[in-house]
Parts: structure tokens; sequence; C-alpha cells
């Protein structure tokens, strides 16, 4: 059995190994030993926890940890990368829910003003993650339409929801219990409101959503850290909420939308854009081929369309073709590519890309007029010109890879129609565009079979 | 409610500084790795979650809510860790590739 002042101590051992293991995440060759130290502080945690006289019972212990590791251990080990968006969607949820689980316990305590109105935020905050989550995940395995769901009146239905959520939290916390029925209210609405909060954001603004809903699940463990007197739990959920909501404003500046609008409207094409016209020159395979094998130098641009068609190991062997053949290769990603943040470069490193030709949109811009073919695969709106030349354009201002600049451009897509804003893109009418139609790794596969005599 | 509450505070915005200056130094390379490894971390609340579990509460209630409070949060823990190291195994630079 161990005292306060030890187990104290040993959870700012484990603080500290939290933190030097986020340090080490900052650069690739480290990371992986970084990731082992951040779960060494959370074993070191578990244990001086365990050992702790606050632990009487061990049944429900040792049967709900089992049933936790092996649901665990298998969704980790069996999840397709292109899986991994709905993976930490629906991760963030459980973060959520095991903080007001232990918020409401921690009422059996202490009935404390204090307590109530920490215990209120936690299960608040929880019960939002976790329904927002579900929703969420639902949305990116579409389970349901992952477009944005706007309804007359959002406005007013979500005000009401949180008018009587305070309301709730006020009674509640003029008289704590575990089993009050204003708590019973304030988990519903939490609940409800969660659902609410997520159905109006559409699938491809999922990016922005999915790092705050991680910030939430860090800020609910925060608060129930405050309802039990725990340190570790302040510590590890503030160091998780600053990390979700950094990657959240990344997420928004790259879109070049507020928080506020992302959250609040869905996509709308307020304005109208100019209309785009001009001829669309479609190419062969085999003359991308002819192209690609005079190039000195290339760069892959994927989208979540590449993810969709399951090219990503394909266009690494094409990339390792070129070269054998003595060009330069590269993968420009865009910071919102994908359904999440760094999406595209998991999928790459995935397919035995290295992460030394991984660009980044602000490394690859400057220098992309030198580039003799800048290959686009599924991406749309993150290549869309209209978003530096046309006011009009409702992804106007929004940074852009601008592979319109490159020496030529290929575009592989499967039809005409437009990306997932819904916003014609004149880039597939520009002088320098070549369409390449198709199913893209058919399309990719059919070039590598050009490379091999 | 004493001092207390004035150290926890403190801590809050320490941690909270801390976690602002090491996220912003992560590449975006690695931002989906961050993610499910802050995920993890997140799962922090499990140590919560057994307090509450083992605690031979007379209610049982609150037994019930813990037990069920440490199945979330080991899921969290124990997939987010595993997930983030199969992720991060897969980055590999043009030398470690020569290498092989």
């Amino acid at each position: 059995m161990l005292n306060l002042v030890a187990i104290n101590a040993a959870y700012i051992v484990a603080a500290g190994l939290f933190i030097f293991g986020l340090k080490m995440l900052g650069h690739p060759a480290s990371a992986r030993r970084g990731n082992l130290l951040s779960a060494l502080g959370m074993l070191i945690a578990i244990v001086v926890t365990l050992l702790s006289q606050g632990i009487l019972t061990w049944h429900w212990i040792v049967i709900s940890a089992f049933i936790g590791i092996i649901i665990g251990a298998a969704a980790a080990r069996f999840v397709a990368m292109t899986a991994m968006p709905e993976m930490v969607a629906v991760f963030n949820g459980f973060g959520g829910a095991a903080s007001l689980l232990v918020a409401w316990a921690a009422l059996f305590d202490s009935h404390a003003l204090f307590v109530a109105i920490t215990v209120t935020l936690s299960v608040i905050i929880g019960g939002v993650t976790f329904a927002g989550s579900v929703v969420a995940w639902s949305k990116l395995s579409e389970v349901m339409a992952s477009k944005a769901i706007v309804f007359n009146g959002q406005r007013i239905v979500n005000s009401l929801l949180l008018l009587a959520l305070l309301a709730c939290a006020v009674m509640f916390c003029l008289e704590p219990s575990a089993q009050s029925p204003y708590l019973y209210g304030i988990i519903g609405l939490a609940l409800i409101l969660g659902v609410f909060v997520v159905i109006p954001i559409g699938g491809a603004d999922m990016p922005v959503v999915i790092s705050l809903l991680n910030s939430y699940s860090g800020l609910a463990a925060c608060a129930a850290g405050f309802a039990i007197n725990n340190i570790i739990l302040i510590v590890a959920g503030s160091l998780v909420g600053a990390a979700g909501i950094i990657l959240t404003n990344i997420m928004c500046k790259a879109m070049n939308r507020s928080l506020g609008n992302v959250l609040f409207s869905g996509f709308g094409a307020v304005k109208t854009a100019a209309k785009v016209e001009g001829e669309v020159k479609p190419i062969s395979a085999g003359d991308a081929y002819l192209i690609l094998e005079a190039a000195n130098s290339v760069t892959f641009v994927p989208g979540y369309g590449m993810a969709v068609a399951q090219a990503q190991h394909v266009v690494c062997e094409l990339g390792e073709l070129l070269e054998a053949h003595g060009c330069e290769v590269s993968y420009a990603i865009h910071p919102v590519a994908g359904r999440m943040p760094g999406h595209m470069n998991v999928l790459l490193a995935e397919a035995n890309v290295s992460y030394d030709q991984l660009v980044e949109m602000d490394d690859i811009n400057p220098r992309i007029a030198a580039i003799d073919v800048a290959v686009v695969i599924g991406a749309n709106d993150v290549v869309n010109p209209s978003a530096r030349n046309d006011e009009g354009s409702p992804i106007y201002g929004m940074p852009i890879i601008n592979v319109d600049e490159a020496k030529t451009v290929f575009v592989l897509k499967r039809s005409m129609a437009s990306g997932f804003s819904g916003v014609d893109n004149p880039l597939f009418m520009g002088p320098n565009t070549r369409m390449l139609f198709g199913d893209a790794k058919a399309s990719i596969s059919e070039i590598i079979s050009e490379f091999k005599p | 409610m004493d001092l207390t509450f004035v150290y926890l505070a403190l801590i809050l915005l320490l941690a909270i500084y801390l976690g602002f200056e090491l996220i912003s130094k992560v590449p975006a390379t690695l931002h989906t790795p961050l993610m499910s490894g802050a995920n993890a971390i997140s799962g922090i609340t499990i140590v919560g979650a057994l307090l509450a579990a083992g605690s031979g509460e007379s209610t049982t209630l609150a037994t019930w809510l813990g037990a069920a409070a440490v199945i979330f949060a080991t899921i969290n823990v124990v997939g987010g860790y595993l997930v983030t190291d199969r992720m991060l195994g897969m980055f590999r630079s043009r030398t470690d590739k020569s290498d092989e």
C-alpha cells in the first residue's frame, strides 16, 4: 500500500513521461520511442493507482480491464489505415464517456459545491464528446450520409437545448446527489446536444470536428480530474485539450474559415462563383507514360479519392519506378487532404513512401513552377485555382497547392463531377492540364505496366 | 475549497501552456499519430475509473459506473497506444529503407 505522497510523486513522473513523449513526437525518427515513453507513463500511473489504498475490491476491475484490453488490442491490430479517422473518432467518444462516468461516480464520495460544479462540467463535456463522436463515426463510416444535415430553426433548437442544460446544471448544483433527476437531465441533454452539434457538419469538414472532439475528450478528463482532486488527470487532460485545439486551429486556417463558420453553417454557396468554361483535354495512360518517362521531377498530390480508390500502393510503386529512372519524386500534401489531419501521410507511409518525400504545402508551392509533372489523384478543392483568383467562389481565400503552375498537370478522375464542396474547378480546363479519366488505381497500374517491358 | 483549488488551477495553466508549446512543433506529417497518441493519453481517466470501480462502495451504482468507465478507458489506452505504435512503425526514412 502506498501513501499519498508516493502516489503523487509517481503521478509527477508519469506526467513527465507524457510531456517527453509528446516532445519526441516532433520528429518521425524519434516519434515511435516517444509513444513508448508516453505508454510507460500511463503504465506507471495505472500501477500506482492499483497499489493505492483506494482499491478494496478487485473483481470488477479485472473483468472490465480484460474486456477493454481485448477490444482495444483487436481494434488497433485490425483497423485498416484508410479507416483511421473512424477509429480515432470512436476512441474520442470512449474517452468522453469514461470521463462522464468517472465524474458521476465521484458524487458518491462528496456532495461539495466545488465537486458538483466540476462534475457538471465533466458530464456535459463528456456527454457532448461521446454523442458527437458517435455521429462523426457514423458519418465517416458512411453508416449515415456524410452530407451536412441542416434544418430551419436549428440555431433556436440548439439555444433552447443550451438553456435547458444550464437550468438543469444550476438546479443540480443547488442540491447535488448521484441520483438527482437533474443529473439525469444534464446527461440526456448533453447527449442530444452532442448529436445536434455534429449533424450540420459535412464530410469535408470532418478533420476540424475530429480535432475538436479530440480536444473535448481531454478537457472532459481534465474536469473529471478536478472533481476527484487528481493531478495526473488534470495534467494529461489539458495536454490533450491543447493538442486538439492546435490541430483544430491548423485545420481551420487551411480552409480559410473560422471555427464558428465550420460549426454553425453548413457549407453554403452564398456567393455565385464565376462559371467555368473551357475545353477539357483528356489523355490516355500510354501518352501519360511517355510524358512521365521524360520528366525530371514529378510530384504527386493525393486527396481523399486516393484512399477511396485504394490507390496508394500503386502510386508508391510508380514513384519508385520513376526514381529508378533518375526522376525526383515528391508527394505534396495539403493540410486538409483526407478526413483527418495527416491522414494521407499515414496512407503513403503504409505504402512504403519514406517520410522525407512527404512535402507540406508551404514547402512545395515556392518551387512548383520548376516541377515537370504534378499528378493530382483524388484531390479537387485543395488544388482549385478559384481559391486564388475568383472572389465569388465559396472557397476563395483558402490556401491551395498551386499545381496549375507546374509545367504539366495530370488529373486522375473518375468523371467530370465537381468536388466535395460542389465547386467547379477551372484547373481541369487549364492549358497545361491533361485529364486521365477512369479509376485511379487502374489508370496508374496501366502506366506502371508501360514501364515494364 | 481551500488552497488546493489554487494549486490545481496553477497546474492546469502550466500544462495547457506546455501542451501548446509541444504540439505546435509536431510536423503535419505526424498529425494522425499525434491525434491517436493524444487520444491514448486522454484515457488517463482510467485512473479515476479504477478508483471508482475498486472503491468497494456500498451502492452498486457507483461500482457499475466505475466498471463501465474502466472498459471505455482501457479500450482508449490500449487501442490508442497500440495503433499509434503500428502507424509510427510505418514511417521510415530513405536511409532506413536502404538498410533493409
